[in-house]
């Protein structure tokens, strides 16, 4: 196992020592750095060049100055030397420092994007295969093959224009005609009955109550100008919470295990009242202390599913941590939604929340909630545009494997011997299903970080496809290499990952040391 | 040809014949063709022929509007004529009652046709479209079948080659590369032909960053069938190497490359209208269409028509070669069944066991 992970960063080294060589001389390549200053008609023109050529050294050929590089970038390796030198951009600044501010930018809009779209497209994956050939199944494929071919630029626009201005613009008064709530409730009930599956009679039911149920809640919103002053209260949690709790259990376990059943109905109850003791808590709020709550939440739920007990104690505990956990993230949400008036009507935002471009408003003050309210409103569209390019491939792979693994011997046995559906499907079929997708995911992971050129362009994030393009556009080797050598080490751990990871998922894999 | 190969042909052909006269439930024809099935097979897929119809429209329309390889089209403007604006530009064309008037995707503010503009996007896009699949899959399959084929240095040397520039990103590698496309400063022999050509020089330089994932898969289809016993049979019957991975591993291995090089261009298409929209692919007096999306995304709320009717095109072209991809899949992979719901329930409601489709077949997997 060591032999193998030692031989395989060796080759990791070596690879990546050519491919820096081969973009380091490719970028030197691709234009000449003076062109603007050629062009220009300043009086210092002469010394701005000389600057300039000082600056990147030009006068030395490309391929020794990538060697020049190499020696500086050699000593990142050098654990806390912090001597770590990857050289300058053509404004003078070190590349390492552009290189961490551009890092977390990226990071912050693209991982929210990808946990959502792998649990989305997973989700939808499974539901196609489980009704393979229905309505449902061809919909959802044409709907795969038209998000593959949507150029994420365009639908950017679109998303600025619609979900951005045209939002802003329906908050300012927000009131919905009664024809367009029902308009929303027919779409959202058809969906419903086709997602239902069945007979007849029971996609019919679940359109029409879908369609009420939708309408209605539209209606209130739109009386009580609920988008302008949004809140759950713990009514809304409570009922909200009891179906999470419902449809966590039918996922773990099962109905029929009622103590299972009944420690997710105790985490709602304690949930609930947790609402009224953690307020004033919340108040005074930071990144750290909703992360300590959140293991907190989940280790209550642990620790009632434990005490709980019943036949499988396992079941009751994973039903109650998940319940926990999504109880907890409501009563963040709300704690969001009680500062959303406030963040409205800030001078800054000025009635204008959903953000076109940028990363947050500038020189926005408030607390906790109100600078994380900011953050998340720029990140709304710039995630969702991310999420509708990647979902297509993750349904579309998981439908396969799902449907492979489901027409397997196994499964055969596992229904003759009487085992229910639902554990047919989560037990047995769908932790089969999620072997080829982790290293899927794995492989996804490791191509994240530069996979956002395009989205932080049009939505003007300054991360590292913004780096890249700007370094590549003014000839400057640095920052390109800087971006490119973080891109190709995560790259290449993460394929490390992956293949570690299906050998310790699949027993039937083995690695040859 | 020796003996054993044909054998093993046939065999796989009757199976594939077999499995497809069960699935379409006709009569059992024999002595079809490789190319016959798939043919076939092709032509029963729907979404298939939508796809491919569409594109044939697109690609006629594209290149005979407005002319192209210097022969003039039949539509009266061209990318660079600017005209007065007609209606203040918006579009002219109606579907009910059908009509396509003076200028039927309208105008931009300085008056250019906004129909010529797109077609010439569109064939620029399919240009560099065509010209990525064709490179990167030419390249792709000698390097994998070379690798695949000869094992030993050859393979480490070609394989390593293929790491170095597979741990690039390809928008990263592409950007790069269309960078050096776009050069325009020296006197060398590239400018005088890139100054008219500009996108076929894209084109070129991108099918060489394209053909790494090609060249995986086709070593690795190569390197099952390498050890297959008609290969064997025919080394030991005296056939040169050239002959075995041309007669014999090639065709066999010919349904992944058709089908990866159809889907390498969808992503193609993409690849292209995004780097010119960065700015670093074709680039304006020429237009394609990432370029008019991003010349036009200013102007959406003005002229909101200059905005949809490439960025429709672009999802037209992609959509439907994505479904003949999808068709060519089906096509050539005998193990994955015909998507076709009825006949599906049927079978498994009537389906016992002396009728279980007779699916895995000969062929490599």
């Amino acid at each position: 196992m060591l032999t193998y992970i030692v031989r395989r960063l060796v080759t990791a080294a070596l690879i990546l020592l050519g491919a820096s060589f081969l973009v380091y001389l490719l970028t030197a390549l691709s234009g000449d750095p003076l062109q603007d200053l050629r062009a220009s008609n300043a009086p210092n023109r002469q010394a701005l060049m000389d600057a300039r050529i000082n600056l990147l050294d030009l006068d030395t050929p490309a391929p020794l100055r990538y060697f020049k590089w190499l020696g500086g970038a050699a000593q990142c390796l050098v654990p806390f030397g912090n001597a770590c030198n990857l050289g300058k951009n053509i404004a003078g600044q070190p590349i390492t420092e552009a290189l961490g501010f551009a890092l977390v930018q990226t990071l912050t809009l693209v991982t929210g994007a990808t946990v959502l779209a792998i649990l989305i497209g997973i989700s939808l994956g499974i539901v196609t295969a489980l009704r393979q050939y229905s309505a449902l199944d061809y919909g959802v494929t044409f709907m795969a093959f038209l998000f593959f071919s949507l150029p994420i630029f365009w639908v950017a626009v679109l998303l600025k224009e619609f979900g951005a201005i045209g939002f802003n613009d329906f908050l300012r008064n927000p009131e919905i005609p009664p024809a367009v709530a029902l308009g929303i409730g027919a779409v959202l009930g058809l969906i419903g009955a086709v997602v239902v599956g069945g007979a007849v009679k029971r996609r019919l039911i679940v359109g029409g109550s879908v369609f009420a149920a939708v309408s209605l809640v539209l209606f209130y919103f739109s009386l009580t100008q609920w988008f302008r002053n949004p809140g759950l209260g713990p009514v809304i949690i409570a009922i909200m919470g009891a179906g999470i709790a419902v449809g966590i259990t039918i996922l773990v376990s099962g109905l029929k295990n009622r103590k299972a059943l009944q420690s997710s109905l105790i985490v709602v109850g304690i949930g609930v009242i947790a609402y009224f003791a953690v307020q004033p808590l919340l108040n005074d709020a930071t990144g750290l202390m909703i992360f300590l709550l959140a293991i907190a939440t989940i280790l209550v739920g642990v620790a009632v599913g434990y005490f709980m007990g019943g036949y499988d104690r396992g079941q009751s505990m994973r039903a109650a941590g998940l319940t926990a956990f999504l109880v907890g993230a409501l009563l963040v949400v709300d704690r969001f939604m009680q500062a959303w008036p406030s963040y409205f009507n800030n001078s800054r935002v000025r009635g204008r929340p959903i953000a076109t471009i940028g990363a947050g408003t500038p020189n926005i003050q408030g607390d906790f909630w109100i600078m994380s309210t900011d953050t998340l409103t720029h990140l709304v569209l710039p995630t969702i545009a991310l999420i509708l390019v990647s979902l297509a491939s993750y349904t579309r792979f998981t439908r396969s494997s799902m449907l492979e693994i489901m027409n397997m011997d196994y499964i055969r046995t596992a229904r003759a011997k009487g085992l229910s559906e639902r554990s047919v499907i989560m037990g047995h079929a769908f932790r089969n299903a999620l072997i080829p997708i982790a290293t899927i995911v794995a492989f996804d992971i490791g191509a994240l970080i530069g996979g956002a050129v395009i989205t932080e362009t049009v939505f003007s994030v300054r991360g590292m496809g913004f780096l890249f393009i700007d370094g590549l556009l003014h000839t400057d080797p640095n920052p390109v290499m800087g971006v490119f050598l973080c891109v190709a080490i995560t790259a290449m751990v993460f394929n490390l990952i992956a293949d570690l990871a299906y050998s310790a998922l699949d027993p039937r894999v083995r690695i040859k040391a | 040809m020796s003996q054993p190969t044909q054998e093993e042909e046939l065999l796989a052909q009757q199976a594939l014949a077999e499995a497809a006269a069960i699935q379409t439930g006709s009569e059992v024809t024999s002595g079809l063709s490789q190319g016959q099935i798939v043919r076939k097979r092709f032509f029963g897929h729907t979404g298939a022929l939508i796809g491919l119809a569409v594109f044939a429209v697109i690609f006629l329309l594209a290149f005979t509007s407005v002319g192209a390889f210097g022969i003039p089209g039949w539509w009266k403007y061209n990318h660079v004529d600017v005209s007065p604006l007609v209606n203040d530009g918006t579009p002219t064309s109606s579907l009910w009652p059908f009509a396509w008037g003076e200028h039927p995707f309208g105008q931009d503010r300085i008056g250019r046709d906004l129909f010529a503009m797109t077609m010439r996007g569109a064939q620029q896009s399919i240009t560099v479209m065509l010209l990525i699949g064709g490179i990167a899959g030419a390249i792709g399959a000698i390097v994998g079948g070379l690798a695949g084929y000869f094992r030993g240095w050859v393979e480490a040397t070609l394989m390593r080659l293929t790491d170095v520039i597979i741990i690039i990103p390809l928008l990263l590698l592409a950007a790069v590369v269309g960078q050096i496309a776009n050069r325009r400063d020296e006197g060398s022999w590239l400018t005088g032909f890139a100054a008219n050509n500009g996108v076929v020089i894209l084109g070129i330089f991108l099918g060489f960053v394209s053909w790494v994932g090609l060249a995986r898969l086709v070593r690795g289809e190569f390197l099952t069938l390498r050890e297959r016993e008609f290969v064997d049979a025919a080394r030991i019957s005296g056939a040169s190497n050239a002959r075995i991975i041309f007669k014999h591993i090639l065709p066999n291995a010919v349904g992944v490359l058709i089908v990866n090089v159809t889907l390498t261009m969808s992503a193609a298409i993409l690849l292209e209208t995004a780097l010119s929209y960065l700015g670093l692919g074709v680039k304006a007096p020429d237009t394609s269409l990432g370029l008019l999306v991003a010349q036009n995304q200013e102007a959406f709320a003005t002229r909101p028509w200059l905005f949809w009717f490439p960025g429709l095109f672009i999802i037209l072209i992609c959509l439907s070669i994505n479904f003949i991809g999808d068709g060519l899949r089906d096509a050539f992979d005998p193990r994955q069944k015909k998507f076709r719901a009825k006949s599906a329930i049927e079978t498994a409601k009537h389906s016992s066991a002396t009728t279980a489709p007779v699916t895995r077949t000969p062929k490599g997997s």
